[in-house]
């Protein structure tokens, strides 16, 4: 809502306060104003010019040659505007004056001729392109009525004006009136308003003469009044009323419309004109449209209706789609005479439906959908009618038409001193309850410390207690009220134990050398797809997809997040970032519905995309590109942070390197896998050799066990052992070393690889791998023998079960 | 013989002060203390003296002995450490190459900013509740008090997936959830982090998916001075104990009273500037005492209990508070972004 300072002025005294000022008050006590704009700022120096002459320009076909009489001098001006005329009354810039943008207007000549200031257009003035009417919408501005030579044309134009734009929440559709605005400000500031009585100079002829409202749903339309007006002459409005709209955001137009909108803006309540003898019947008729029944709105757009919208109809055609906009056919024209002048209450829920049905939102949908002013309606109706006999010539017969089951009955709500300090922890007293609802201009009856408030039906956002706990508030002030803090029953914050894992996790990852990214949920379709762990696959039917996504990059949720992890490395790789770390602990959303009726199961993982380089330290020959042993370093290291044991097993996943990929089991449950990009992939994005892994978050939370019990540490010396076997290529690591500890319990404690070889010395398709093997006994010092019993019995078992030879 | 002892003494003291190494040293040791040295010397002629006088040349013998050789042994410690200290000089280094590299990660901003709002709610005794992204149009609307066709879910135009499916746009369904799991009898001090989506297109100041956190107390006599109260203890800490806070009305389905909470603009101290738009606050976050509906919907008896909400944009206190300039940059996850605030 754009509220013009000048305009309000003229309802409520503000004069002690800049409209900054007052800007400042409406937002603190209700209502967030947004901006305090000048119409045109910095603007000076223009007056009223009388055309004295006007004649073609000696040297230029398109110029005239104009003696404008400014009051104390007479100025010859060169204009080109094709619009000048002989006898006009204009707005001038004389040398000197100052237009928007810092234009200053100096002496000049023009093909020859002096020029002494400057013809302007309302453009030219700073006023917006779409608030300018038509007919000056290519040349110079002329003034409507009679107005002094001299006088300062930029307070005639309203130019002087300041408009404060409110940021209205929904609740406070009161304040889309200049009339709602003055109670709120009157509410505020403690000054005075009222709405002042319609004075409308009825003719001796009835209305109902000439119409007959005849409403089907009276529920969708408790109220409709028609007016009939005669002998309407269409011309322009009033200055004053075009400033008004002008500063408001709404462009004049003719009288006519001038006024329903200006009382629009005045009391909230929009109307609509009809031109009689285009509407072609002395009957209205309110009823539900037919589904498929067609109406060409003011737009010339044809619309097809469906039965749930709401139509006013002659009897027989649709002449306007009920508080949205109105039918082309019975348009208010340049030789319009009579109007029937509808004023209605319509229910909001049916205009927001056709609003939104149609795509169209204006001024009028968005009152009507908010719910309107039921004691106003018919009263904006009048008001409209004394501005029509006023400024339109027009003549309005007696009595308006009008089926009427509308409820006007007020809103009580009680509210207890007692209990308002208690939500509040205040201490008003009754006096000042007494005198914040007299601002409000509530009225009320008091019993002590109860009060009956009577709520206004302007004021239709309130029907709690609650309610008026809030406007109790904020005419107390909230600056006023205190700081406390909870008094009540106590406990002890913290986070839970997933919570602290989670956090663990992820500084885990930091030392790890990773960076924390957070990656979209919504992803294109393909991608959700890719790179899903296969224990999540098994589970999910298809990804969840988006109804009515906005974009095909945001519209299905992820099973990984891999690909997006994926993405960001090679955002930062076209950036020549190349060495690149990352990881996010998020959910992905996994349904086991093939098309989705109930909530995903949202999973906790923890997955990471590296890289590049993994560490470069040239000068002692130091460089490491990251690899599979680097991810898996990382993924060990957070086993051993959360006291679990991961195996791994090559596998293969689509988009995965087929060769360099491992399922990660913690005990025999599934819980991802790591391993490198597949090349095709790699290529697509743009990025070298890049690693990932992707784990349950939420299974490692659920298999931690919090070891309290203190381990002891040995007492006795452990005996180290090395053995190299030569076995076939195929036999992995963890093979051998499952046989190993298998065969040497229970005194092999730990056994690790310390050498991998292939190549010379060792036949096609054998390679060497080297353990080193730790034996201990946590009760007493081992001997030799044994060790040297159970190194034998080692020996076999790998020879019988891997065909392992020791390698001499 | 004492003088001779004594004599010896003397000369063997000052050739151990004259060494320079350990060689010299060795050959003044093997002078003096050998089997054939000069106080054995003495020692065997000692048979000529008299009973009385035996023991005392022996116990002179002795101490002279012991003092050359004690001499010895400080002096070729000494010795030693010099030539020590002469060969790890020449081992030197340049200390002022650069070291190997440790790689260091570090937290999203945003991360950072929510542990610090929660550690700080946590030490007022608040829990951090968490619930589903993929929300039911009953917990994301409904039973906060914004029925099927209400105004007010048009600001929050949202990502539906079946028509009772949605992606949540707000975390206060988690607020829902978790009053729900009290039967109306119990307290609740929660707050809820987390992420939330809306059907806006990306720019500098939007984003399709966002982060919030809220929270929640309810109990009984729980009063909107409270909230001012809390709210003043969140933003000293987070923005500065010299920072102001002012509420000023606003709406909410959820809430009633509903406000707004600014705190004073830190670039220009409240007088107006570019950053605050000329008017000195700033806005933070929304708030509000929760409305009776909710409370009611919940399974509190709204006449009985109280309670207040408040919700805030992790995003833009991360944009305040360290001049980010557009949004998108928390999702993009340019190396050079994360980078820079991982001391956060
Ligand atoms: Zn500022």
């Amino acid at each position: 809502m754009l509220v013009s300072s000048n305009w309000l002025q003229e309802l409520i005294d503000i004069s002690s306060y800049t409209p900054e000022e007052l800007a400042e008050i409406i937002t603190k006590t209700g209502i967030e104003v947004e901006s305090v704009t000048p119409v045109a700022e910095g603007v000076s120096g223009v007056v009223v010019g009388h055309v004295q002459s006007c004649v073609q320009h000696p040297n230029a076909d398109k110029l005239s040659l104009c003696q404008v009489d400014v009051g104390e001098e007479t100025l010859q001006i060169v204009c080109g505007a094709p619009n000048i005329a002989e006898g006009q009354q204009v707005a001038v810039a004389k040398p000197g004056a100052v237009l928007p943008g810092n234009f200053k207007i100096k002496k000049t000549k023009l093909r020859g001729e002096e020029s002494n200031g400057m013809i302007c257009s309302l453009q030219e003035l700073g006023v917006n392109e779409k608030d300018v009417p038509k007919e000056f919408a290519d040349g110079i501005f002329v003034f409507p009525e009679n107005v002094k030579a001299g006088a300062d044309a930029l307070s005639l134009l309203n130019l002087d004006d300041k408009v404060i734009e409110l940021g209205l929440t929904p609740n406070r559709s009161d304040a889309l009136s200049m009339a709602g605005v003055a109670y709120e400000v009157a509410a505020a500031i403690d000054g005075e308003y009222e709405l002042q009585e319609e004075d409308v100079p009825y003719s001796n002829e009835a209305a109902g003469d000439f119409i007959s409202v005849e409403v089907e749903d009276k529920q969708a339309n408790p109220y409709y009044g028609a007016f009939i007006i005669k002998d309407i002459k269409i011309g322009a409005s009033p200055l004053w009323m075009r400033n008004r709209l002008t500063a408001a955001g709404i462009r004049p137009i003719n009288n006519v419309v001038d006024i329903t909108n200006y009382v629009l803006l005045e009391y909230g309540q929009p109307l609509h004109a009809f031109d009689y003898d285009r509407f072609n019947s002395d009957r209205i008729v309110t009823r539900r449209a037919r589904d498929g029944e067609m109406i060409t709105t003011l737009d010339n757009q044809k619309r097809e209706l469906k039965d749930h919208h709401l139509v006013i109809t002659n009897g027989d055609e649709a002449h306007a789609i009920a508080g949205v906009m109105g039918g082309a056919k019975s348009e208010v024209q340049e030789d319009t005479k009579t109007l029937i002048l509808e004023a209605a209450y319509f229910e909001p829920s049916v205009v927001r439906q056709a609003s939104k049905d149609h795509g169209l939102r204006s001024e009028s949908s968005n009152r009507f959908e908010k719910g309107v002013d039921p004691n106003r309606v018919e009263r904006a109706g009048k008001r409209a009618c004394e501005l029509l006999a006023k400024y339109a010539s027009g003549t309005v017969l007696k009595g308006a038409v009008s089926v009427d089951e509308l409820d006007r009955s007020e809103n009580k709500v009680s509210i207890e001193t007692s209990v308002i300090n208690d939500r509040l922890g205040t201490s008003i007293t009754n006096e000042e309850i007494a005198d914040i609802l007299r601002r409000l201009q509530f009225s009320y009856e008091q019993h002590g410390e109860n009060f009956d408030v009577n709520i206004p039906t302007r004021r239709g956002d309130i029907e709690l207690f609650e309610d008026m706990l809030e406007e109790v508030a904020r005419i107390f002030g909230y600056d006023n009220l205190p700081y406390t803090l909870p008094q009540g029953s106590s406990q002890a914050g913290g986070l839970t134990l997933e919570q602290q894992l989670k956090r663990k996790v992820k500084s885990y990852f930091e030392g790890a050398g990773l960076h924390e990214t957070i990656t979209y949920s919504l992803t294109p379709k393909e991608r959700s797809q890719m790179l899903v762990s296969p224990e999540i696959k098994r589970q999910a039917k298809s990804p969840v997809a988006l109804a009515m996504p906005m974009s095909e990059d945001h519209s299905h949720l992820r099973l990984s997040m891999l690909p997006e992890l994926l993405q960001s490395l090679s955002y930062n790789v076209a950036r020549k970032q190349k060495d690149l770390s990352y990881y996010e602990v998020g959910t992905v959303f996994v349904s086991n519905e093939e098309q989705v009726t109930r909530q995903p199961n949202e999973i906790l993982r923890a997955s990471g995309a590296l890289t590049g380089t993994w560490i470069s330290h040239p000068w002692q020959q130091e460089k490491k590109e990251v690899d599979f042993y680097v991810v898996k370093g990382i993924v060990e290291g957070l086993s051993a942070q959360l006291d679990l044991s991961f195996t791994y097993e090559k596998t293969k996943i689509p988009h995965m390197h087929p060769g360099r990929t491992a399922l990660v089991k913690s005990g025999d449950k599934e819980i991802g896998f790591i391993g490198q990009v597949h090349p095709k992939l790699q290529k697509e994005l743009g990025l070298k050799d890049t690693y990932v892994f992707d784990l349950n978050a939420e299974e490692l939370f659920a298999q931690y066990t919090k070891e309290e019990a203190f381990q002891a540490i040995p007492r006795y010396p452990s005996v180290s052992r090395d053995i190299a076997l030569v076995v076939d290529e195929q036999i992995t690591s963890a093979a051998i070393t499952d046989t190993i500890s298998e065969a040497g319990a229970p005194l092999v404690k730990d056994v690790r690889v310390f050498d991998v070889y292939q190549g010379e010395h060792l036949p096609d398709g054998k390679k060497s791998l080297a353990f080193n093997l730790l034996y201990l006994d946590p009760h007493r010092t081992l001997k030799d023998e044994e060790v040297e019993e159970a190194h034998d019995k080692i020996l076999t078992a790998v020879k019988d079960q891997h065909d392992a030879e020791l390698r001499g | 013989m004492k003088e001779r002892l004594e004599e010896l003494k003397q000369e063997a003291l000052e050739k151990v002060s004259k060494s320079e190494n350990v060689q010299s040293l060795k050959d003044v040791r093997v002078e003096y203390l050998g089997k054939k040295g000069p106080i054995t010397e003495v020692l065997r002629g000692m048979g000529k003296l008299s009973k009385e006088e035996r023991p005392v040349i022996g116990q002179l013998a002795n101490e002279v002995r012991e003092s050359i050789a004690a001499a010895i042994d400080t002096k070729q410690t000494r010795l030693e450490d010099q030539e020590l200290e002469k060969q790890l000089e020449s081992e030197s280094i340049d200390v002022t190459l650069p070291g190997r590299p440790v790689r260091v990660g570090g937290p999203h901003l945003l991360t950072s900013i929510v542990e610090e709002i929660e550690d700080l709610f946590i030490g007022m005794g608040f829990e951090i509740k968490e619930g589903p992204e993929v929300e039911t149009d009953y917990f994301n609307f409904e039973a906060l008090n914004l029925p099927k066709g209400h105004p007010a879910r048009d600001m929050q135009d949202s990502f539906y997936i079946t028509e009772e499916l949605l992606l949540r746009t707000h975390t206060s369904p988690v607020q829902a959830r978790t009053m729900g799991q009290k039967n109306g009898n119990e307290p609740v001090k929660m707050i809820c982090p987390g992420k939330v989506y809306r059907r806006d297109t990306d720019d500098a100041t939007h984003s399709h998916q966002f982060t919030q956190l809220e929270g929640l107390l309810v109990d009984k006599h729980v009063r909107m001075s409270d909230l001012k109260g809390v709210l003043n203890a969140f933003a000293k800490q987070m923005f500065g104990a010299e920072r102001d806070i002012r509420l000023r009305p606003s709406f909410f389905p959820f809430t009633e009273p509903s406000v707004e909470m600014d705190i004073s603009c830190k670039v220009c101290e409240g007088r107006g500037c570019s950053v605050c738009k000329g008017t000195g606050w700033i806005e933070i976050l929304g708030a509000g005492m929760v409305h009776p509906n909710v409370l009611e919907m919940a399974g509190y008896d709204p006449k009985e209990y109280s309670g207040f909400a408040f919700g805030m944009g992790p995003e833009r206190i991360a944009m305040l508070k360290y001049g980010v300039d557009d949004i998108r940059n928390f999702y993009t996850n340019d190396i050079r972004f994360l980078e820079q605030y991982h001391k956060a």
